[in-house]
């Protein structure tokens, strides 16, 4: 029996076409993944599902019906329940109260919802707090409330977008559990992940998308990663990484027992000390908000810390102004790229924004200086786009390539790049990692700040693991493993690793 | 002493009443997301329609009715413009407040024209539950739209934190991609919160028409609707602090009032700033600490 057909789907964007004439079919009592990169059509055909989108043209089916699912009101109506990957929880009312939000009776009793959040949540073994308020939950707890919700209004088709994006390894396997166990009471998930041992690891049937386009369905035991990665990108090499061991050379950026307080007085970094060399990329690992804006804001000269010292070939630059560390010779990749152009303003001035002293003469811009300069950045860095053209109209890709313009084409001895890939398609990924690899044969000393574990463990020659602003350790790239890293990614100091895992074996 | 302080809580309660209504009405605006900067033309609106259909079918209870239907409807409008349109909340306003105020004008000279002696009515009679007792029974001789005031805070207290209509206004305030994607119907919620707030604050500027003057004049609102916005932040969004905030600048307006005829050698302006004067140090010192809902200031549109 088909829980879910989807036939002939197509979305439009303005001039993109974000599903093209897709083909989705969900069977009951499966883990179904749909797979692709981003940019996909993924999401997009999943939203239209969810009656987040309209789709421009094609059929649902839920159980051999067709219907037509406007809002999340007639999805959740149909059977259906979604959990994005921004969770749509609200922070200030408790996890009880999210629960029942859109299916609560006329009158609120806050004892009887309580109770019924435990009963749900020990009949599918999905441990939430009924109690306590939604803002004062870990990632991992808030997904889960996420999935009981969905449950509460007897969702029998249940939609995960990109569940494990934010969990270290830990949680994903009490995820998976919870799959499976959903599974055995007869319901349906759509999983959707770009990530392959991920879907071997846990789905029935793969669904791939490409370009928004259906590349086709195949069953687990019929696949493999490698063919997988093929119908996923349109080709089997994929990823770059770095290659030969790192030269033993100065040490160009030292941060010494450096502290911090983040956005709400809190403190975001505590007493961090790490060394990068020339020649090495260091790689900071962690789950998000961790500390890693606050370390690149630091280091860019957006944040003053409160204590301790950051210092570049030696000169001591701490609490330094951009302009100053730029000046030290510090390029930086910004984690927002949207905030780090200005929209309005052409390729061309965007280029030199920074250095627009170099570019003066006589008082007034040299406007023949600084569109020789884009002319060539554009090309030596695959820019597509004009010089004239507006920075709002570039792709995220070329958007990233203008900032990697601007400050690698001065040479700067220490680059930051804060997830330097984020939203990035394989292209334009493989394109910002070749470069940032470039930039370590050089002899630069490169500090990667990345929550992607892949995009660490393939450029990162040392990789130090950030939790809740310290730092659990550093380990050597090539000894390091999935394991020990997702332990000091939830809060395992190096030193207490080997005992935890020795005790997890036990 | 005794008669000062008794004739001081009295005064209290009868100016907190209007302030209650409003910044109530307020509450319901803003827990849905929406400032509503209209408030000082609505209440304006309230003590005109009050007033003039009181005046011309001769019922103060119709009037009344009357009066917060039309907060209703100026409540429609606001939603129209911010939550539909997702026209900027300031702007709507204080549109709004200037739309009411010369329409409220303009209907009144229309319907009464612009006589020597201002029009009046009977205004609504004090009820005395507590007749002749000493103590009680003055402090509690009040309109019944006052106490119809204090039954409301617990009343809202209760719709928002104990009805589901109470949980997805504050749901749409928090957070209406969430509501959205649960299956509520936030343009609805929003508009609901809106037409309610705006009944109420019209209640409020009927109860000084209605009640305390049985006239209506110009200067009758004179910026309550702006002290409300400022009693809101001050009451961290919450029925029971809108009844301190209210209790606090009705209090200090009243004791000026006896400040005044006491013969004090200061000029009388500052005696009728202080009230004003301590709304902005108890928000300097309470504001401190509030967290407005999440979403103010937003329009919700899907992706």
């Amino acid at each position: 029996m088909l829980a879910i057909q989807m036939q002939g789907i197509v979305k439009r964007f303005g001039s993109l076409l974000a599903n093209d004439h897709v083909h989705f079919e969900l069977a009951e009592g499966e883990i179904h993944a749909l797979l692709g990169e981003n940019g996909a059509g993924k999401t997009t055909l999943m939203r239209i599902l969810y009656g987040l989108y309209r789709p421009d043209e094609g059929e649902i089916r839920v159980k051999g019906q067709s219907v037509v699912i406007r809002s999340p009101k007639d999805a959740i109506q149909a059977g259906i329940g979604m959990v994005t990957q921004h969770f749509t929880l609200v922070p200030t009312l408790t996890v009880a109260e999210n629960v029942v939000l859109g299916g609560a009776g006329a009158l609120l009793d806050p004892r009887r919802m309580q109770a019924d959040v435990r009963a749900a949540s020990q009949r599918y073994g999905i441990p939430v707090k009924p109690d306590a308020l939604v803002r004062q939950l870990s990632v991992g707890e808030q997904q889960r409330v996420e999935i009981l919700k969905a449950l509460a209004r007897n969702a029998r088709v249940l939609i995960l977008d990109e569940p494990t994006a934010v969990l270290v390894p830990q949680e994903v396997e009490v995820l998976f559990e919870a799959l499976n166990r959903l599974r055995k009471e007869g319901l349906s998930v759509i999983f959707i992940s770009h990530k392959l041992y991920e879907v071997m690891a846990v789905c029935d049937r793969i669904t791939v998308l490409r370009d928004g386009r259906l590349v086709g369905t195949v069953e687990k035991s019929a696949t493999n990663q490698t063919d997988l990665a093929r119908m996923m990108v349109g080709r089997e090499s994929f990823g770059v990484a770095r290659q030969g061991e790192r030269a033993q050379g100065e040490v160009l950026l030292r941060i010494e027992n450096l502290s911090a307080r983040g956005k709400k007085g809190l403190t975001a970094l505590d007493n961090i000390s790490l060394e990068v060399q020339a020649g090495e990329i260091l790689g900071i690992a962690g789950v998000s908000g961790n500390g890693q804006s606050e370390l690149s804001q630091v280091l860019e000269g957006m944040l003053k810390p409160s204590s301790g010292k950051v210092s570049v070939g030696g000169k001591d630059v701490t609490a330094a102004s951009p302009g100053a560390l730029a000046e030290a010779g510090v390029g930086r990749i910004p984690e927002d790229r949207h905030a780090s152009v200005v929209a309005e303003l052409s390729v061309a001035e965007n280029l030199v924004l920074d250095q627009l002293e170099a570019f003066t003469r006589g008082g007034s811009l040299d406007r023949a200086a600084i569109r020789k300069n884009a002319e060539k950045l554009i090309g030596e860095y695959q820019i597509k786009a004009g010089p004239d053209d507006h920075t709002r109209t570039l792709s995220g890709g070329n958007m990233q390539k203008v900032l990697l313009a601007r400050s690698l084409s001065r040479s700067p001895r220490v680059v930051i790049a804060a997830e330097p890939t984020r939203g990035l398609d394989v292209g334009a990924t493989d394109y910002v990692r070749a470069r940032l690899l470039e930039q370590r044969s050089r002899g630069a000393a490169v500090l990667l700040i990345s929550e992607d574990l892949d995009e660490i463990l393939a450029l990162a020659d040392r990789i130090a693991v950030i939790y809740e602003g310290r730092i659990m350790g550093v380990l050597g790239a090539r000894d390091a493993t999935v394991e020990q890293l997702g332990l000091m990614m939830s809060g395992t100091p190096l030193e207490r690793l080997a005992e935890t895992m020795e005790a997890g074996h036990a | 002493m005794e008669t000062f302080l008794i004739g001081l809580i009295a005064a209290t309660l009868r100016v907190a009443t209007p302030l209650i209504f409003g910044t109530l009405g307020e509450l319901f605006s803003e827990r849905a997301g929406v400032l509503n900067l209209g408030i000082e033309g609505t209440m304006f609106l309230g003590a005109f329609v009050g007033f003039s259909v009181a005046s011309l079918s001769g019922s103060l209870w119709l009037g009344f009715f009357a009066a917060v239907l039309a907060g209703m409807l100026s409540g429609v409008l606001m939603s129209l413009l911010t939550v539909r349109l997702g026209v900027n909340q300031h702007v709507s306003g204080l549109g709004i407040t200037l739309l009411w105020t010369g329409i409220s004008l303009f209907g009144f000279r229309l319907i009464f024209g612009e006589p020597s002696i201002p029009p009046s009515i009977d205004p609504f009679k004090a009820l005395t539950p507590f007749g002749q007792t000493p103590v009680l029974g003055p402090i509690f001789e009040q309109h019944i739209l006052t106490y119809v005031s204090l039954l409301l805070i617990p009343l809202v207290w209760w719709v928002i934190r104990r009805t589901r209509f109470g949980l997805d206004i504050r749901a749409v305030g928090e957070n209406p991609e969430a509501a959205d994607a649960a299956g509520l119907d936030v343009y609805r919620i929003r508009t609901l919160a809106l037409m309610i707030g705006g009944g109420l604050m019209a209640a409020g500027g009927a109860f000084l028409s209605l009640a305390q003057l049985g006239a209506f004049t110009y200067g009758i609102i004179a910026g309550r609707g702006w002290v409300c916005i400022a009693l809101i932040i001050f009451a961290n969004w919450e029925a029971a602090g809108v009844l301190w905030g209210a209790l606090i600048f009705g209090g200090v307006a009243s004791l000026q009032l006896r400040l005044q005829t006491m013969g004090f050698k200061l000029p009388y302006e500052l005696f009728l700033a202080l009230p004003y004067l301590v709304t902005i140090l108890a928000l300097m010192i309470a504001g401190r600490n509030v967290s407005a809902p999440a979403s103010l200031l937003k329009a919700y549109r899907r992706e």
